[in-house]
């Protein structure tokens, strides 16, 4: 799940400055999850903003607000209603999705912070960096590239002090839980592996994958 | 030819001792204590922004050191630049004559004093053994080009002896040897039993690589439970610090024991020919390593 987090509302309300109509955007997936962009959140927004003098127009919640066709849909509604900006209460992709559509500023309302884990409602936690190269295979289930602070591949560095990391003492060190989860699989040899070579030059933003071929 | 290379390969036993650059750019004093080391020690290690806090560059001071007589060993960590950062600075170096390099992942700025700073890692120590290994052997940069000159290396790495798990720490180990390590440097060590126990490890590994000790000469009591507490990998035993306590409240001087220990542990690693050397950290007070040597029987 992509976890996102509010921004300060001072924040937001500066980059509302000089706008006094607006619209809500929401995201009934990971925002709703995140409690950043859900029916609860919208309607919080709305009052706060409407205590602060805005006129909230309208307010929207697609199922998903990174999926293009279905935001143009739900977000028709938005073009007539009045709003001279949008406030997106999802994350960065849902944001910009939303902005794809509609000729208005769109604001976002949140911080996009990771792809995570939800451990329980409201607990996340950081799990996959989307690398495109993925190594959990010789990792037992557990990334380096994300619980590793340096993203170290070829074992761990000598930082961790009584299985902490030296980044964070919060955090178990990821390649001692990798070397106790290896041996809990008997999988051991794989520290043997030879170096994993990791290159970058996939890595140029923005990537994209067409599944359709070449044709559009 | 890397000097530390000679003496390894004749079956000598190796000294190397450490300094940082400056925090500005006067060299003065560092060049003045690295005169005190001329004929001491068989290469200099010039450590690379250490703990992550900012210094002059590594390969400035080595240049200097160099350009005096002195052989310098250029530390590398992967923290703050990337590989062809990396790769630049190591034909630079050559360029001066600095051959012996030393690859390190390096501590995270966080912890450091730049904090806001980008980690780089785009190689880790292994990585950057791999990549100097194959510009040597294939003739190329990191991209596979061509280089117009190839310098020959020699390619040192660093390893935790007082580690939990153990068989993580010696899984590095062969990692970086199979990478092209040709000489390890310890983290400092107090006593020979840890040092033992780490060496029969490497041994049934089967790993094979000149392994020189790291010595800490102590200050005081204070900077002992220090490391212990904060420093990964550090454990000095309580009888020393116990021992430095008791000089201190004699009125004696702690840092003149400290310098004792070590010269003791250097004379026993060598009179039981535990290592092939040892590399003196002093962390500051690097105009002591000639009388650690000398009470050391090493002159
Ligand atoms: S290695 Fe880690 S960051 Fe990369 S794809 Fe797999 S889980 Fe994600
Ligand atoms: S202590 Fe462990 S988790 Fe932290 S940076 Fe080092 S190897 Fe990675």
């Amino acid at each position: 799940m992509i976890i996102t987090q509010k921004k300060p509302l001072e924040e937001l309300l500066q980059m509302l400055q000089g706008v006094t109509k607006v619209a809500i955007v929401g995201c009934g997936n990971c925002a709703a999850a995140c409690q950043t962009g859900g029916e609860k959140e919208i309607q919080e927004m709305k009052t706060l903003l409407e205590e602060r003098g805005f006129q909230v127009m309208a307010t929207v919640l697609p199922d998903e607000c990174c999926h293009k066709m279905l935001v143009r849909r739900d977000t028709k509604v938005l073009r007539d209603c009045g709003a001279e900006a949008v406030v997106g209460m999802a994350c960065g992709d849902g944001v910009q999705t939303v902005a794809d559509n509609i000729a208005l500023p769109v604001y976002p309302a949140n911080n996009t912070m990771f792809l995570g884990q939800v451990e329980r409602v409201g607990i996340f936690h950081e799990y996959c960096r989307m690398c495109g190269d993925c190594v959990l295979g010789d990792t037992g289930g557990i990334c380096p590239v994300t619980q590793c602070a340096k993203g170290l591949v070829n074992g761990p560095c000598g930082g961790q002090k009584n299985g902490k990391c030296e980044v964070s003492p919060e955090n178990d060190c990821a390649w001692i839980k990798i070397y106790q989860r290896l041996l809990l699989l008997g999988q051991e040899d794989k520290l043997l592996k030879p170096c994993r070579e990791r290159g970058y030059a996939a890595d140029a933003h923005p990537r994209h994958i067409d599944l359709r071929g070449k044709k559009k | 030819m890397s000097l530390l290379k000679t003496v390894l390969e004749n079956g000598g036993f190796a000294v190397t001792a450490e300094m940082a650059p400056p925090k500005g750019y006067d060299v003065s004093h560092p060049l003045e204590v690295a005169e005190l080391l001329r004929g001491k020690v068989h290469g200099i290690n010039v450590t690379d922004m250490q703990s992550a806090c900012l210094k002059a560059s590594g390969l400035g001071l080595c240049i200097h050191l160099k350009q005096m007589g002195l052989e310098p060993i250029l530390q590398i960590t992967g923290r703050d630049r990337n590989r062809m950062g990396i790769l630049g600075d190591v034909l630079s170096a050559a360029s001066f004559g600095i051959d012996t390099v030393l690859a390190l992942t390096g501590d995270h700025p966080v912890v450091g004093d730049c904090r806001e700073t980008k980690p780089v890692y785009d190689l880790d120590s292994v990585g950057i053994l791999a990549m100097l290994s194959k510009m040597e052997q294939e003739g190329c940069d990191c991209g596979g080009n061509p280089l117009s000159s190839v310098p020959t290396l020699f390619k040192g790495a660093t390893v935790t002896p007082v580690y939990e798990p153990l068989p993580l720490q010696i899984h590095k180990l062969r990692r970086k040897v199979e990478a092209g390590a040709q000489y390890i440097q310890t983290q400092g060590i107090f006593d020979t039993e840890s040092l033992k126990r780490f060496l029969d490890a490497v041994d049934r590994a089967d790993i094979h690589v000149p392994i020189m000790a790291g010595i800490i000469p102590l200050k005081s009591a204070a900077m002992g439970k220090f490391m212990n507490e904060n420093v990964p990998g550090i454990a000095v035993p309580d009888a020393q610090l116990q021992a430095l306590e008791n000089v201190k409240a004699s009125g004696g001087k702690p840092s003149e024991l400290g310098m004792t220990l070590a010269a003791d542990l250097i004379g026993e690693i060598k009179a039981q020919s535990l290592c092939c050397g040892v590399h003196i950290m002093a962390i500051g007070a690097e105009k002591n390593v000639p009388a650690i040597l000398r009470q050391a029987g090493m002159e």
